[in-house]
């Protein structure tokens, strides 16, 4: 099949690349980019783990064609800290231990940013419902549910 | 996934070109909206066809509130229209329907069209293991019938698909009287949401009175006091990230005390989003005294025939009914 020639913008750097109609995003960014941060987990939209940010939305990138990205801007979680400096999200994450396996972690990460951006100062409740579509099979959840709310908390204190 | 091609035409006119010779459900071209639907069924081979037309950019996305009621442009997403202000406080039923749907990722990905047309989440017709699926190869039989059915319809089903139809969205907009405006390459015209899905009856995979080739363009919702003393209640497996088992979606006119119009729909136990007009009838002028709602709700399972693991639906939906009139007439 005839490959299509994409356009756009990922973690602030202009990239170009071809895909097949039926590559998604995250088959483009994990094995033509070479961005493996996103993972598979279902590759039907139920786990979270391939969560990346398109035109500012929170998505499942196994859900969107390759295609469709086309001359929109892409966020994966390879952008999120800043040169050595860890976002405060990866920071909490690691000081809480709220990674085991760490496969689902990138898309907590990508999900739960999102999250403050709209919510600054979400309630328990808030964050476990906006964190529905992210699945741990390893932490039980409550660890990941007390970092973001401290890394909130810290935010409002700043 | 099966190679396809995919074109992303620039305007509608060409869209509808392109699809339209190509015949109905699941046709050698199909369209793609949010891709939130279509690209799990894409993965899965349930779906092959061997070109997608995009209608990114295409359609209409704004959501318009007048006098008349509600205009929502199918391309608008889940998110958008849940959290549309003016929504939430004139159809609070439909913004409730939406964020009891899915997850943040797909709210935001996803399009009122395709949550219209979203294909029904019975396992056997998502699983090509299974040969026996007339939605998916028409013929071919129902796995489902004598097979694993806790999930499956007890309204409306034929002897060859008991299929549910999956989308919360649609039971809410039942409710309020919704219609849809499709246009295809001859035209536009509007209908009732409530008439545009069809039941299975001998062809299950024809499941929508769309002719091929023809979009839906957008969502109309008249206006009425009713649509905000709403409620949406969808019982469900966990409490969140869930499709319904039971749900039940109502708006209520009150009179005082009593109900003075009833609008009700049903999901999950329905091949189509289910309205019941026998309840409502029964509803009118009544009080909310858990009797007298219990007797009308009783009037749901009429013709309501289960499988056998789905039995238990026939009795949770009249609770639910009960339940969600309840919630909605202590609303002010
Ligand atoms: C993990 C997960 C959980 C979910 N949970 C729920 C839930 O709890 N409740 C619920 O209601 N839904 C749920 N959904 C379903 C979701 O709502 C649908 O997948 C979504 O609404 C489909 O919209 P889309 O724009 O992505 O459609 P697509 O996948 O792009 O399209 C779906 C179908 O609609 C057709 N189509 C799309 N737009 C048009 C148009 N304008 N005119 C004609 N044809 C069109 C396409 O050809 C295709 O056949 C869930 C989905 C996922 C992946
Ligand atoms: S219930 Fe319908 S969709 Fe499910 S297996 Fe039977 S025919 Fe297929
Ligand atoms: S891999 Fe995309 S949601 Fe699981
Ligand atoms: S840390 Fe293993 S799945 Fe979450």
């Amino acid at each position: 099949m005839a490959k299509h020639h994409v356009t756009t913008t990922i973690n602030g750097d202009p990239v170009e690349f071809l895909c097949e109609p039926e590559q998604t995003l995250l088959d483009v960014l994990r094995d033509e980019l070479g961005l493996t941060g996103s993972k598979e987990g279902c590759a039907s939209g139920d786990c979270g783990a391939c969560s990346v940010m398109v035109d500012d939305r929170l998505v499942c990138s196994c859900l969107v064609l390759g295609v469709e990205v086309d001359e929109s801007t892409v966020e994966t979680i390879e952008g999120m800290a800043d040169g050595d400096k860890l976002h405060p999200l990866q920071q909490k994450f690691l000081e809480e231990a709220a990674l085991q396996c760490g496969i689902c972690t990138p898309g907590f990460l990508i999900a739960a940013r999102a999250l403050l951006v709209k919510n600054p100062d979400p309630t328990e409740t808030e964050v476990r419902y906006w964190l529905a579509g992210n699945l741990c099979r390893c932490t039980g959840y409550d660890k990941i549910i007390r970092s973001v709310l401290d890394v909130a908390s810290e935010m409002k204190r700043a | 996934m099966h190679p396809f091609t995919l074109d992303r035409p620039r305007d509608l006119a060409a869209a509808l070109a392109l699809r339209a010779q190509a015949g109905r459900n699941d046709a050698p071209a199909e369209y793609i909206a949010g891709g939130t639907d279509m690209v799990q069924l894409l993965q899965e081979y349930v779906r092959q066809p061997e070109r997608l037309v995009s209608l990114a950019g295409l359609l209409d996305n704004r959501i318009e509130i007048g006098p008349q009621g509600l205009r929502l442009g199918v391309a608008a997403t889940m998110a958008e229209v849940a959290a549309d202000p003016a929504v939430v406080e004139q159809f609070p039923l439909i913004s409730e329907a939406l964020l009891n749907s899915a997850s943040p990722q797909v709210r935001n990905q996803a399009t009122m069209g395709g949550n219209l047309l979203q294909r029904t989440r019975c396992p056997y017709f998502r699983d090509v293991g299974y040969a026996a699926c007339n939605k998916r190869a028409p013929g071919s039989g129902c796995a489902a019938i004598g097979g694993e059915n806790r999930w499956h319809a007890v309204l409306g089903t034929s002897d060859d698909c008991i299929a549910t139809n999956p989308s919360d969205l649609a039971v809410a907009l039942v409710a309020l009287d919704a219609a849809v405006e499709i246009r295809g390459a001859g035209g536009s015209r509007s209908l009732p949401l409530v008439d545009f899905h069809r039941l299975p009856a001998a062809t299950p995979h024809i499941e929508t009175v769309l002719e091929p080739g023809e979009v839906i363009a957008a969502i109309t919702v008249p206006a009425s006091s009713a649509a905000r003393r709403s409620h949406y209640l969808k019982v469900r497996d966990r409490a969140s990230f869930e499709f319904a088992v039971v749900s039940a979606a109502v708006a209520l006119e009150m009179d005082g005390a009593r109900i003075r119009q009833a609008r009700i729909a049903l999901g999950g136990v329905g091949t189509k989003p289910w309205r019941v007009p026998r309840v409502e009838a029964a509803l009118a002028g009544a009080s909310l005294e858990p009797q007298s709602l219990r007797q009308a709700a009783a009037l749901a399972a009429e013709n309501a025939h289960g499988r056998g693991h789905n039995d238990f639906k026939i009795e949770l939906m009249q609770r639910a009914i009960v339940r969600a009139v309840e919630i909605a007439g202590a609303r002010a």
